[in-house]
């Protein structure tokens, strides 16, 4: 009967028997080192896998439109807020072509402009032919003139000043700082900034919910092995880090599928609008969104919001667990 | 090391399951709990294990109140103490290895400080050759074996045993019954519960804590 001593090599603590999953169980073992005593695999963990890859994805798919769009709108912001528009209206009497020269000089001598660039007939021309198709003759039409100002990197020019040397020069003309759309621009961002926030709390609080659900099913399924624990001298802080250890595993495999599908999702659509770019449709998206590439930043927010999603599947489930064993003896 | 004060056990609205229940037990003593099925047995066992709060009276155990204690005391008490269960309450997830070294595991002691310890209690009780087995696949008598060691893998203080030799033929119970007197004489306050003469009768010097009429009677 002694042999057996020498022949058998306990399990417990070793990794001889480890299953499929086990680089996850590793991680967890490494974050909560001792031996799982709750049982890995069941039906109500792997709903809970797909249950928190979904809410990754979702998660993920918002934090990486959020830092899409913040980029592309930081981008409009800078190229709008430095560029101004002098639009020089027809009028009776005055000979267009002599008054956007006019505006170009007034503009070109004012200080902190660097750049004056006058859009010419067959440029503005150029500007409507989408709508009003090829082969216009603007003599035609009483269409203004534009003079594109661009001012100089970190100037600030006077534009009252310039409104009034225009105005008292160039009387039809109109200097648009494009303010407006700066301020809509900035509005926008912030709402969907906003937004953003929003379904991502709401995401987080939902999941918070299901893996509460989850460990008290889990804690009702495992009670036996919870009254074992306790009656071998178990704390409940020992039996609150094994439910941790266990949802840990699960929030770590729910996330990285979840984190994972959404890159996918990103480099699909990329690749889909890459192949769409030439046609007008695409060219539009593409000039609000750019290339449609999350960055460094994009994947970045993405792994963050991958882990701290099982880290929160740990944290909320122990908690659950924490509240539940307050009520035992 | 047990001392129970006029202690009374109440389900619920239910009548009285025990009532006016005082007893002591001594340090290194050995005592058979009896009486008849549904006599509440099992309820003073699971009030000594803490595993129920008494409707009245006091429990004091290692000299602590126990109503005064908090979870964390409780926890450190209960590692004092053995409990074999009437239905064994084994981990089914867990190998007869891993089951008998479940108190020291959840204790934080290293498997290298243990593992020569559970072997040899897993050969004593005739389990050598199963330390990998699931409970699943063991019979009752060897699921109850390896219950017991899991009691007494942690040399408890006082060990509480419900009907430890009800799934054993004759022989194993009586070598059975030399390893709890073994074990009283290491210095451990041993009581069994049971309703079986004949194991009482095989050790005539223990007190025999009689359970009727849910009022506890005595016989040193």
């Amino acid at each position: 009967m002694t042999e057996g001593v020498d022949t058998h090599t306990p399990r417990v603590a070793s990794t001889e028997a480890e299953p499929a999953g086990g680089l996850f169980q590793r991680l967890a073992g490494w974050m909560f080192p001792g031996r799982n005593l709750i049982p890995a695999e069941s039906i109500a963990g792997r709903a809970l896998v797909t249950v928190i890859a979904i809410m990754t994805f979702l998660a993920a798919l918002t934090a990486g439109s959020a830092v899409l769009i913040y980029g592309a709108s930081q981008e409009w912001s800078s190229l709008v807020a430095r560029e101004m528009t002098i639009q020089i209206k027809p009028a009776l009497g005055r000979d267009l072509e002599k008054d956007t020269k006019l505006a170009v000089d007034i503009a070109r001598a004012h200080p902190g402009i660097a750049e004056v660039s006058a859009y010419s007939e067959k440029q503005s021309a150029q500007l409507l032919e989408p709508w009003l198709g090829p082969d216009l003759d603007l003599k035609e039409l009483p269409v203004p003139r534009l003079v594109v100002i661009k001012q100089g990197e970190g100037e600030t020019p006077d534009l009252a000043a310039l409104r009034q040397k225009l105005a008292k020069a160039v009387p039809n003309a109109i200097l648009d700082n494009h303010r407006l759309w700066v301020e809509r621009l900035t509005t926008m961002a912030r709402a969907l900034f906003v937004a953003a926030l929003v379904v991502l709390l709401l995401v987080l609080v939902s999941m918070v919910l299901a893996v509460s659900f989850a460990t008290r099913g889990a804690m009702a399924g495992n009670r036996e092995i919870i009254d074992v624990l306790h009656f071998v001298g178990a704390e409940d802080r020992y039996i609150a880090r094994e439910f941790q250890r266990h949802f840990l595993i699960l929030g770590l495999q729910g996330g990285l599928a979840g984190g994972l599908a959404a890159v996918f999702a990103f480099a699909i659509v990329g690749q889909l609008l890459s192949a769409w770019v030439a046609s007008p449709g695409g060219e539009q998206v593409a000039s609000l969104f750019g290339t449609f590439s999350l960055g460094w930043g994009g994947y970045l927010a993405i792994a963050v919001i991958s882990l701290a999603m099982a880290i929160l599947t740990a944290l909320a489930s122990r908690m659950a667990v924490a509240r539940r064993l307050s009520g035992l003896m | 090391m047990v001392r129970f004060e006029n202690v009374g056990l109440r389900y619920g609205m239910g009548p009285e399951t025990l009532q006016d229940i005082t007893f002591t037990i001594e340090p290194q003593s050995f005592q058979f709990l009896t009486g008849p099925s549904g006599a509440g047995k099992t309820s003073l066992l699971r009030l000594m294990m803490m595993a129920l709060a008494p409707t009245r009276g006091f429990i004091t155990l290692f000299g602590r109140e126990t109503s005064s204690l908090t979870k964390d005391e409780i926890s450190a008490m209960r590692r004092r103490i053995g409990v074999v269960f009437q239905e064994f309450r084994l981990l089914d997830h867990l190998t007869t290895y891993e089951n008998i070294a479940l108190p020291l595991l959840v204790q934080g002691r290293e498997e290298a400080t243990y593992r020569a310890e559970v072997m040899e209690l897993l050969q004593w009780v005739g389990l050598g050759d199963h330390a990998h087995s699931f409970p699943a696949v063991m019979s009752g008598g060897e699921k109850q074996r390896a219950a017991i060691a899991r009691a007494l893998i942690v040399q408890p203080d006082l060990l509480l045993a419900d009907e430890p030799t009800g799934n054993v033929d004759p022989a194993l119970a009586r070598r059975l019954l030399r390893l709890f007197v073994e074990l009283n004489k290491s210095g451990t306050s041993i009581v069994i519960a049971t309703h079986d003469l004949g194991l009482m009768d095989q050790f005539e010097s223990a007190k025999r804590l009689v359970l009727a009429d849910s009022h506890l009677y005595i016989y040193d």
